[in-house]
């Protein structure tokens, strides 16, 4: 498919460099985070790695429990790949890539216990908050899974409660009462090609890579989520690597928070 | 009844402030991004570019296909569903009727111009919006245009003839409204966009158009103006 690119850009990591001239697992920069972008929403957003640029917003709903957990809210994780923002993504429902996406940032946050679901209970067995994470690329120039996760983060930290009065939500008045975030998890794509690992695809490497593993971890090296893509298998030792990688990176990103 | 005071302090024919920007989306061929008040709309074109499936391409000349769409968390009440409503659908089509009276797709047989509007906040004006950014945004993707196209809606609140309705305005409950989205195109005065919901008399209306097209050409210098921003920054 990419024969040409690939082994431009194989050649280029043999040499310890890049396209853009970045080291290996370096990011682009300027990483940028910018809270409270949206002001109908009871969270939001904005989040650029290089030219990647995403916004996500945080809605606020009261619902009926899960019958098998009727004290514990929830979460639900929404991903659309606009067309606007990509000239590959087309208009329709959601397809195999954006549920992927939503998937694997829902899994960061709710594996690493970021939301304690018990502290979204409003009574027990009737009525429970669901927390809305809905992501939407402005500008897709690769690595969606960590601008993603990144600035889902971001709104949560800052996402307010609107006010309830037992019936109905009153969207125009929030609270002073702040979303409680546990834990950090943040997520990095580690990739690799041929026998090297880098970390913040751009549109082009992202053509040519070989797998990817999407490690979310949290501050203390724990690990609360993984995704493996792509189409090569990995080795133990590969793994090993990509982990090492995944884990220190996510440190250096958690200082944008 | 009568209304005697606009909230945010405006008078009856000033626009909300305006913000608005070129090539902010790198990816697209064209972009731009306009803000007036809470309301916020970014637009991005590709194109001209293969049309599939094949059935719709034109022999004779391009197309143009526009989207509307509104960001889950945009507007101030519940959660928007994503995947479109018949709402966003009939605002695109008509944003498409507003923008193509301004296009020469002639050179561009067999291919579509793709405008996509994305709204991340809403309050009220949002098709009005989302026109404005589109018209920048193709105009940005260096496209042969006879006219840029301006928009913004008109009403009536009570006894009042006013400009650019916020959302108190627009579902203001005590007297008769109307609320009257409309498009130009500046240098001809040719009206591209016409809806409207609410009650008003014809010369009522005769009266908005005119005061319409007064805030529009102050709407068009703006929309000049970010043009020519992005090319003196050096951007292009």
């Amino acid at each position: 498919m990419h024969r040409e690119l690939r082994s431009h850009i194989i050649s280029l990591l043999n040499a310890d460099t890049r396209l853009d001239g970045r080291k290996l697992t370096e990011y682009r920069k300027p990483i940028e985070v910018e809270r409270d972008v949206v002001k109908t929403a009871e969270g939001s957003a904005r989040v650029k790695i290089g030219e990647t640029e995403i916004i996500v917003g945080i809605k606020m709903d009261v619902g009926e429990p899960y019958p098998d957990t009727p004290d514990e809210g929830t979460i639900i994780v929404g991903a659309e790949l606009l067309p606007l923002s990509n000239p590959e993504f087309e208009l329709g429902p959601p397809g195999i890539q954006a549920i992927e996406l939503a998937r694997v940032v829902d899994r960061g946050i709710r594996e690493s216990k970021a939301i304690d679901f018990k502290k979204l209970c409003i009574e027990k067995g009737e009525k429970v908050w669901t927390v809305i994470i809905d992501i939407c690329p402005l500008n897709d120039a690769g690595n969606l899974f960590d601008a993603s996760s990144l600035a889902a983060l971001a709104a949560l930290k800052g996402t307010k409660y609107p006010s309830f009065d037992g019936e109905k939500i009153d969207y125009k008045q929030k609270t002073d009462k702040k979303l409680q975030l546990e834990k950090m998890p943040i997520a990095v794509t580690v990739i690799k090609i041929g026998d090297k690992f880098i970390i913040d695809p751009d549109t082009e490497e992202e053509k040519v890579i070989d797998a990817r593993l999407t490690v979310s971890s949290i501050e203390d090296g724990t690990l609360c989520a993984l995704q493996k893509g792509g189409d090569f298998p990995l080795t133990f030792e590969d793994i090993s690597k990509m982990l090492d990688v995944g884990i220190e990176k996510a440190r250096e990103l958690k200082k944008y928070l | 009844m009568t209304y005697k005071q606009r909230i945010d302090g405006r008078s009856f024919d000033e626009t909300r402030p305006i913000e608005a920007k070129v090539g902010v989306i790198k990816r697209a061929d064209g972009s731009a991004m306009f803000k007036i008040g809470n309301t916020w709309a970014y637009a991005a074109v590709y194109g001209p570019r293969n049309l599939h499936p094949k059935f719709l391409q034109d022999p004779q000349k391009g197309i143009l296909r526009c989207n509307y769409n509104m960001m889950p968390f945009s507007s101030s009440g519940e959660r928007v569903r994503p995947g479109g409503s018949r709402r966003s659908k009939e605002i695109s089509l008509v944003t498409e009727k507003a923008l193509l009276p301004v296009l020469d797709l002639e050179e561009y047989p067999n291919s579509v111009v793709d405008v996509f509007i994305e709204l991340p906040q809403t309050e009220a004006g949002s098709r009005c919006a989302g026109i404005c950014a589109a018209s920048m945004a193709l105009a940005d993707a260096g496209l042969n245009m006879k006219d840029l196209v301006c928009a913004v809606s008109v009403g009536r609140v009570a006894d009042k003839l006013l400009v650019d309705l916020d959302y108190s305005e627009e579902s203001y409950a005590d007297a008769p409204v109307a609320d009257i989205p409309v498009a130009i195109m500046p240098n001809s005065g040719k009206i591209t966009l016409l809806q409207m919901d609410g009650e008003v008399k014809k010369e009522e209306l005769m009266k908005l158009l005119e005061m319409g097209k007064k805030v529009l050409m102050n709407i068009y210098e703006i929309q000049k103006k970010a043009l020519k921003e992005k090319y003196h920054n050096g951007e292009a």
